[in-house]
């Protein structure tokens, strides 16, 4: 017993390391037969995809030149987009009034930034203030009088036109949605009745029918001898369409604010519209941000659909350019192009949203 | 003490101030607000209908339409009525919703799952398809399929082909169409008898099931029933159909079925679109099943298989059902774009071209609404009581 020796046992081999490069790759990649045959699937989709897009889009494009015989087959005529970018920014706006147009984004720019400052203390009033003044500024900015020359809307177009018909729209439709929401909610059943129907109507019924009806029923329904501009008639049509939407997120909002608050509400001797107006509604329209912005980007890619009515915004803008006869099969760069802003625009809110509504959430966790 | 009287209701100065009178006002003040713009149209819509020399009424219905249509699922030709038409476009319209929600499912839950992945490459995938195509308008992705991708493709005699039997050229993609032979009824009359037995034993192994806790080969039976009998039949009563592949004759493939490029560009633009969203609400789904449930799952000895049939995909089916049929009726009413391109559906027969011809605004624009209308209301109705149905009955 005495004399037996201890010896060692030879150390085991390290465990495969579980930092590094290395180590990431064969954990999220390779780490079982399955996961193998999933990358090599997503590798040959990457293969598939991205070479030829990138060769078409950049390596073999043009980019240079002024004319459709410039552009060498085989690769992108960048040179399309190049020379329209003109029309389809600012459609037939007279080109030396095209500044206003400028100026209106700039001034809009420049109003909202103090919006996004967390320093700035009166952001609900301030962004109240400029949803009142700011659409008048931008109307008489781009339409004229008032000593600027009358730009008429039929000469309106691009992806100026896209934003108008969607900014409008959303803005008409807060408040009409505020109210459709409230009425929703009514404990009175008339008014009850007819904001159900009103808003279940709207949201039964696609856009396009809407736009429809903006251009062959509205000319019926006003008194004869009232003739409404075409982009008019199709952003009220807007308007009341988006307001079903918007009352809808709004009135999810409503749901969110707890009972109390209500009880509260009344314990302090408030009565029904003071409590709505200085209880709930701020608190729940903080909530529903998110949910506005969400329903803007969809009105942004849908007010595609004035198309159908003739109007020439962003997409109707390019459609034409393509089939113009000094620029022939040139579809997929116009097409991709308008893609590519329709992106920008959508990508660039959605995250907004997205990060407003995670900073949004955590005060009303428990 | 003793006397503590109910609290009366609050004496009130006047009848302005008294909430009961004040609610009947406010409802009294919106009717006739309604009812009065509402009459306010009617008179203008009569005086410009009387101005216009438009009758109104629905008897336009059965005069004759006079226009072809490219794609009718039943019998259609010039001669027919307005009445037809409708039938035409609503059928056209409820074809491509059904091919796109049916391709979308398929794309959508896809990269849904895909999103969830632990393949890191394969959730980026996943998740570039899903950020592209939810920002790009719907009816972009339909110009881009109809005039950059199906419009260039060569001529019939140039098909880009597959297997010699799917055929794709710039009038469309054209398929093998089955024809039935001698043995088609009794087939279908046997695969009918197939589909009833399945349905007996599964109910059956079921029952058994919870009577006795024997496992009985559901799957096995099942699948041995739906090929055994119609295979049965064929032998017996011949061959039920064969398939007609289409041919190169002169300048035109002839035979087998015709997909226009319309319905094509429509079909893959919605699904393509829808299957974004769709993708978005099942990784929400799935997501929304705590984890606790995978490992209270395990510890009872479940396998990975049987934990996310038996667990997690009935917990997170109950959330993703809502906002997928949503989904589903944003596809039908997107469907409608299909007139920005001439796909034959509801608005651009009904809406487009019979409005023109007629000029009855009115009834077209209102029989066109009402449609979306009645399949979107059926639809939620159809989902109010399924959300009941499977609603948490908690204690």
């Amino acid at each position: 017993m005495s004399n037996q020796t201890h010896t060692f046992k030879p150390d085991l081999p390290p465990p495969p390391s579980s930092v590094g490069v290395l180590a990431w790759i064969r954990g999220n990649l390779f780490s079982s037969i399955g996961n193998t045959l999933l990358t090599l699937f997503g590798l040959y989709l990457v293969w598939l995809i991205v070479p030829p897009v990138v060769n078409w889009a950049f390596i073999n494009a043009t980019w240079s030149g002024s004319t459709r015989a410039d552009c060498v087959p085989g690769g992108a005529c960048w040179v399309f987009i190049k020379e329209r970018f003109g029309q389809f920014m600012y459609g037939f706006y007279p080109g030396d009034q095209r500044w206003r147009v400028d100026l209106t984004v700039v001034i809009a720019v420049i109003g909202a930034i103090p919006l996004f400052l967390d320093s700035f203390k009166h952001k609900a009033r301030y962004g109240l203030a400029l949803l009142v003044i700011y659409p008048l500024v931008a109307f008489w900015l781009l339409y004229g009088g008032l000593g600027l020359r009358v730009v008429p809307s039929s000469e309106w177009g691009g992806l100026m036109l896209t934003v108008v018909i969607a900014a409008v729209g959303i803005v008409g439709a807060l408040p009409l949605g505020i109210l459709l929401a409230l009425g929703r909610r009514s404990k009175l059943p008339a008014i009850k009745v007819i904001c159900v129907t009103m808003i279940e109507f709207w949201r039964g019924i696609p856009l396009i029918t809407v736009l429809f009806l903006s251009s062959v029923m509205l000319p019926l329904f006003l008194p004869d001898g009232m003739n409404l501009d075409k982009l008019l008639r199709a952003i009220v049509m807007v308007i009341i369409f988006e307001a079903a939407y918007i009352a809808e997120v709004v009135r999810g909002g409503m749901q969110a604010i707890p009972k109390g608050q209500y009880e509260a509400a009344a314990a302090m001797g408030l009565g029904y519209w003071r409590t709505t107006g200085l209880v709930i509604l701020p608190q729940a329209l903080k909530l529903v941000i998110p949910g506005i912005v969400n329903t803007f980007i969809a009105l942004f890619k849908d007010s595609s659909l004035v198309v159908i009515i003739g109007l020439f915004d962003l997409l109707n803008s390019i459609k034409r350019a393509t089939s113009d006869p000094a620029w022939p099969g040139l579809s997929t760069e116009g097409y991709v192009f308008a893609a590519l802003v329709f992106w920008i625009f959508c990508f660039a809110m959605s995250s907004y949203s997205a990060r407003l509504e995670r900073k949004l959430n955590t005060g009303h966790k428990r | 003490m003793q006397n503590v009287s109910k609290p009366s209701s609050p004496v009130r100065g006047s009848l302005l101030t008294d909430p009961q009178a004040r609610s009947w006002l406010f409802q009294i003040v919106a009717v006739i607000a309604v009812v009065a713009f509402g009459w306010f149209l009617f008179t203008n819509t009569q005086a410009n209908l009387a101005n216009r020399g438009i009758t109104s009424g629905f008897g336009f219905l059965n005069n004759t339409a006079g226009f072809g249509i490219p794609q009718h699922l039943i019998p259609y030709s010039e001669g027919d009525t307005y009445g037809r038409v409708f039938l035409v476009g609503l059928l056209n319209t409820l074809l491509v919703s059904v091919i796109g929600i049916f391709l979308a499912t398929i794309i959508g839950f896809t990269v849904g799952v895909a999103r969830l992945s632990n393949n890191w490459l394969l959730r980026k995938v996943a998740t570039v398809y899903i950020e592209t195509f939810r920002n790009i308008p719907p009816l972009l992705l339909i110009f881009f399929f109809y005039f950059a991708v199906l419009a260039p493709l060569p001529g019939p005699r140039q098909s880009l082909s597959l297997g010699e039997a799917f055929f794709v050229n710039n009038r469309g993609l054209y398929m093998p169409a089955p024809i039935a032979d001698a043995g088609f009824l009794p087939g279908l009359i046997a695969l009918l008898i197939a589909i009833v037995a399945s349905v007996v034993v599964v109910r059956w192994a079921r029952k058994r099931r919870h009577a006795t806790g024997q496992r009985f080969p559901v799957l096995w039976t099942v699948l041995a029933l739906l090929i055994g009998i119609p295979l049965l039949a064929a032998l017996v009563f011949g061959r039920p159909l064969h398939w007609e592949v289409p041919e190169l004759q002169g300048f035109n493939l002839r035979g087998g079925w015709v997909i226009i490029p319309e319905l094509v560009s429509l079909a893959l633009a919605l699904s393509v679109y829808t299957a974004a969203f769709i993708g978005e609400t099942v990784r929400g789904g799935i997501q929304a099943v705590s984890h606790g449930q995978t490992e209270a799952a395990s510890s009872l000895g479940l396998r990975p298989g049987l934990t996310l049939r038996l667990v997690i995909i009935p917990q997170a089916l109950r959330v993703i059902i809502p906002p997928l049929t949503n989904q589903y009726l944003n596809l039908m009413k997107n469907s409608s774009l299909g007139a920005a391109v001439g796909y034959p559906e509801m608005v651009a027969l009904f809406a487009g071209t019979v409005l023109n011809q007629t000029g009855q605004a009115i009834e077209t624009m209102a029989i066109t609404m009402s449609v979306y209308l009645a399949i979107s209301i059926s639809i939620s109705i159809l989902m109010n009581w399924y959300n009941k149905r499977i609603a948490l009955i908690e204690r």
